[in-house]
């Protein structure tokens, strides 16, 4: 199959790379991006680690084709600190213990951004089932719900 | 003496934020799949359809050819790759059969998933697509999926061993000859349960992922690998691969959780070694979801007959255990030691005489491997002596709550010598279950079940207990040696004090989520008198970090941790040999304090840390025969374990008309003896909570009668979402542990080891008014609601 051209825009930068029609977003990525900060945990779209922002929304990035993106803007993780200094959500993750190994954290940071920008003051209920669609296996939640009410009133 | 009693910690104790998260916050920590290596060749395997099968003929002519594809092997054309099969590193008894297990399968296979064709190509893509041109002839053989019909022996696994048991291994104690027997023939009152153990997907985020790096003029190679054990893998490998220990260097990057499953040694971390030195190129192997469900190991998969025996009063007189353990295909690491680590815990918090009586029967099926999933072992006693303790309650007519208190050992009984010889060494349960049932207003909810509970009601409301021990902070090498355990259990540290004051501390332990860095550094900061921030912690590469026994068994912090302590101890006697030196007096009058060595009684002739440092590394003027440099090394050998304990409560309501449960609240009262970051060891408990209560309630590898895996992917296998969960009430009393320095004891696998039968018990608690006695896990709806509907045929 002939590759096709895409051009990305991705953490500010625009990104112009030839691609296998096959190649999902994720790949993309990781590795002709090597932006490896976006994991891999399934195969069915069931786990979220590889959330990242597609044109503003919280997207999981191993169901979208990187033809899909062309002439889109993404945020991976490594886009959201500026000049040195963490995103309020990622100081709220550090702050409330919000992970353990960190190998969901960064889809579990990117998919809690999206929520708070639907809905800026979610209840704890609201919290967890926003993030339904993403598995977490260290920390129980607990901490992970109690950082996103933290940046919620950030 | 503990640190807890001879002066007040200032950093030990204290929430610190982990200096692990920005890392692994900003995309910038590496996990081994995120390694760029040029020139890399993937790997990618051919998996077994069939649970048990003859190999009759393989063709891979059409996959060599295919595009990318670099080599093509099969596990005969490997075979001669191997110095030995992989290793299984407990044989519990002498007699205990092991078949011989390698990488891929060359005659026949023992389960879905059992490796059979092993592709090399340039690209990840390019050697999975090339898997669907092999073709593989096999002759289908009958599947062995029940443990307890595989005893039948009716289809026999491994043919040249005669036998699907593997092992029996039995652990009777009694303080007469024939006691237990005559315990239970004069007891009271006696309970015998059976329950069910149900295979496990440990499912840590992050799949196993492996690359081994050759130098091939050198002969030297690097295994970067997602592995709970680098320094255990590095002898293992070197042996199995024939390659001399001191080539090889493992390390393991960023791991992303563990929880036992990567507490092993791998076929596809052998295969990339192999197949890198026998290429002169880097190979790399990364899971898929699926294949992690099949390739990576189980946890639990027991089947558990407990009897229990009491006098009038409740006071158990005699407890009689039978296990059927199922090993899957074939053992893996330490897959016959896992119940065996249960063994010693089927009396639980209890006081009983010596009239105990337990028999493992390991036993192989043509299903994955087990082996240790967090708790491994003791989450299964739990279970059972917890659940029996609620038949028990249920059988006198008296509450649970107060059947336990009959039977607690005493605070004052400890350190207390347990019928089985070990020493528990410190505990106080009535403490934690009275905090706990405060916590969760025990009484409160007793009253309101009263009214609540009537006939007919759609949702009854339940609250269930477990009072555990852990025995953790393996182990004592002593003790390891006595159960046949291939190695020791000590963990080494060193403690490097550098020219300008700062610090390296090395450690043997291999953290994936449990924040070593942030909680050693605390150690030797306290020790020393050295601000945190000067203290960096290294580990996970057994070429900086050569000693090492690695992370599992809720061993890092009282076995590592008390190294590290250990090693600061002896840079401090170092330390003083030199700042007497230099105030010229004698070592004994210096006191040292903050990071200050003082004379006694006159504070103001002092020698801070830095200028002891630099003494030691310009050697200008060290005492006569004092090595320079201040470095320490120390290796700690834990006299006992260590002995964690509590209670957890789960308040629940259970809808009878649709099996829906209900978790209204969950208290974890857990006592780990000194906490050094209170943040870090609530994080293990909700961790460890979640996956005990999802073991109760969503998860089950679920197999066919073929021995095909039903759950393969995380849409079918239920890891439990945020929104599936309930907060979790933490609280915690703190006996110090006496056998260590630092008064610690492991918090890792606590949550998990009370959770399943706190729930359970709970669900059961709700539904007894009904005539529900048993619940299997896990408590589904469906499960649930069959239940209710059989009790009630019965009734
Ligand atoms: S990788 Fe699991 S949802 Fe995308
Ligand atoms: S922190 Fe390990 S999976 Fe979430």
């Amino acid at each position: 199959m002939v590759d096709i051209t895409v051009s990305i825009t991705v953490n500010g930068t625009s990104q112009e790379k030839d691609v296998e029609p096959r190649t999902l977003l994720v790949h993309f990525l990781r590795d002709q991006l090597q932006l490896t900060g976006t994991n891999i945990g399934c195969d069915t779209s069931s786990c979220g680690a590889c959330t990242v922002h597609l044109n503003g929304e919280a997207v999981k990035s191993c169901t979208v084709l990187a033809v899909q993106a062309d002439g889109g803007t993404v945020t991976t993780i490594e886009g959201l600190s500026k000049d040195g200094v963490m995103h309020p959500m990622q100081q709220a993750f550090m702050e409330n213990h919000g992970l353990q190994c960190g190998y969901c954290t960064p889809g579990m940071v990117m998919a809690s951004i999206g929520l708070l920008n639907e809905n800026p003051n979610p209840t704890e209920e609201e919290v967890r089932l926003g993030l339904e669609g993403n598995l977490c296996r260290c920390t129980g939640y607990h901490n992970i719900v109690k950082s996103v009410l933290a940046a919620a009133k950030k | 003496m503990t640190m807890t009693d001879n002066r007040q910690n200032t950093v030990i104790g204290t929430r610190q934020l982990r200096r692990e998260d920005p890392a692994l916050l900003t995309g910038e920590a590496k996990f081994t799949n995120d390694l760029n290596l040029p020139g890399a060749l993937h790997l990618s395997i051919l998996r077994s359809p069939h649970a048990h099968a003859k190999i009759v003929s393989i063709n891979t002519a059409a996959a060599k050819s295919s595009p990318g594809v670099v080599a093509v092997y099969t596990g005969a054309e490997l075979q001669s790759q191997w110095a030995g099969p992989m290793p299984c590193a407990w044989p519990v008894t002498a007699d205990m059969k092991n078949p011989p297990h390698f990488p891929l399968a060359a005659n026949k296979v023992c389960y879905v998933g059992d490796g059979v064709v092993a592709v090399l190509a340039t690209s990840e893509s390019a050697s999975r697509d090339a898997l669907d041109l092999i073709e593989v002839q096999y002759t289908v053989l009958k599947a062995v999926v029940d443990v307890e019909e595989a005893l039948s022996d009716a289809n026999i696994i491994h043919e040249d061993l005669g036998t699907n048991k593997s092992y029996t291994w039995n652990l009777k104690i009694e303080a007469t000859e024939g006691c237990v027997e005559e315990a239970f023939q004069n007891a009271a009152f006696k309970v015998s349960e059976r329950y069910v153990q149900q295979r496990l997907l440990p499912m840590a985020m992050e799949p196993r992922a492996v690359a081994a790096v050759p130098q091939p003029f050198g002969g030297d190679i690097t295994l970067y690998s997602s592995t709970q054990i680098p320094h255990i893998l590095k002898v293992m490998a070197a042996l199995t691969l024939g390659i001399p220990e001191q080539q090889v260097r493992v390390i393991a990057p960023s791991v992303g959780g563990g929880f036992g499953s990567k507490l092993d040694v791998y076929a596809e971390e052998l295969l990339c070694m192999a197949l890198a030195r026998k290429h002169g190129l880097p190979v790399r192997w990364v899971e898929e979801r699926s294949e992690n469900s099949m390739a990576t190991i189980h946890g639990r998969g027991q089947v558990q007959y407990v009897e229990l025996a009491a006098d009038k009063g409740g006071k158990l007189t005699a407890v009689r255990v039978r296990i059927k353990a199922d090993m899957g295909a074939y053992l893996q690491l330490v897959t016959p030691g896992v119940p065996i680590l249960g063994a010693f815990l089927y009396a639980g918090v209890y006081d009983i005489p010596h009239a105990y009586d337990f028999s493992c029967d390991g036993i192989f099926t043509t299903l994955t491997p087990t082996d240790a999933y967090r708790g491994a072992g003791r989450p299964e006693a739990t279970y059972a002596i917890e659940s029996a303790m609620d038949a028990l309650a249920r059988e006198m007519n008296i509450d649970p709550l107060e059947l336990r208190k009959r039977n607690f050992i005493q605070k004052e009984q400890f350190p207390y010598l347990a019928f089985s010889g070990l020493t528990y060494d410190s505990g106080d349960h009535l403490q934690a279950a009275e905090k706990a049932a405060g916590l969760a207003d025990y009484v409160g909810i007793r009253a309101q079940q009263a009214k609540q509970n009537v006939p007919g009601a759609k949702k009854r409301l339940g609250i269930g207990m477990s009072s555990y021990f852990e025995m953790c902070g393996l182990a004592p090498s002593r003790v390891l040696a006595s159960l046949n355990y291939g190695a020791g259990g000590w963990e080494a540290a060193t403690v490097r004090v550098l020219p300008t004051c700062k610090v390296q501390v090395v450690t043997g332990t291999s953290p994936h989520g449990q924040g070593h860095e942030t909680s050693w550094a605390m150690i030797a900061s306290e020790k020393l008198g050295i601000p945190q921030e000067d203290i960096d912690v290294l580990h996970s590469d057994t070429a900086i970090s050569p000693l090492g026994l690695d992370t599992y068994g809720s061993r890092s912090l009282p076995v590592g941790g008390v190294a590290i302590a250990g090693a600061c101890d002896k840079v401090i006697d170092k330390a003083r040999l030199i700042a007497a030196h230099q105030l010229e007096c004698s070592a004994d009058d210096l006191e040292f304090a903050g990071g200050v060595f003082s004379v006694k009684g006159s504070p103001d002739r002092a020698v801070p840390m830095a200028a002891i440092a630099f003494a030691a590394f310009t050697a200008h003027n060290l005492p006569d025969g004092l090595e320079p440099n201040l470095e320490a090394q120390y290796t700690y050998d834990p006299p006992n374990f260590s002995w964690p304990f509590g209670t957890h409560m789960c308040v629940l309501e259970v809808d009878t008309e649709t099996g829906q449960i209900e978790i209204l609240k969950y208290v974890a009262v857990d006592d780990c003896g000194v906490q050094i970051n209170p943040l870090i060891v609530e994080g293990q408990v909700h961790g460890g909570v979640i996956q005990g209560l999802a073991q109760a309630l969503f998860e089950e590898a679920v197999y066919d009668t073929d021995g095909n895996l039903k759950t393969t992917t995380l849409a079918e296998y239920l890891v439990p979402a945020a929104s599936d969960v309930p907060s979790i009430t933490t609280a915690h009393t703190v006996t110090p542990s006496p056998t260590n320095q630092l008064g610690v004891k492991g918090i890792g696998e606590a949550g998990t080891i009370g959770a399943a039968s706190t729930v359970i018990n709970a669900v059961v608690d709700a539904l007894s008014g009904v005539g529900v006695t048993y619940m299997p896990m896990p408590a589904s709806p469906q499960n649930v609601w069959r239940a209710i509907q059989s009790a009630a045929k019965a009734m």
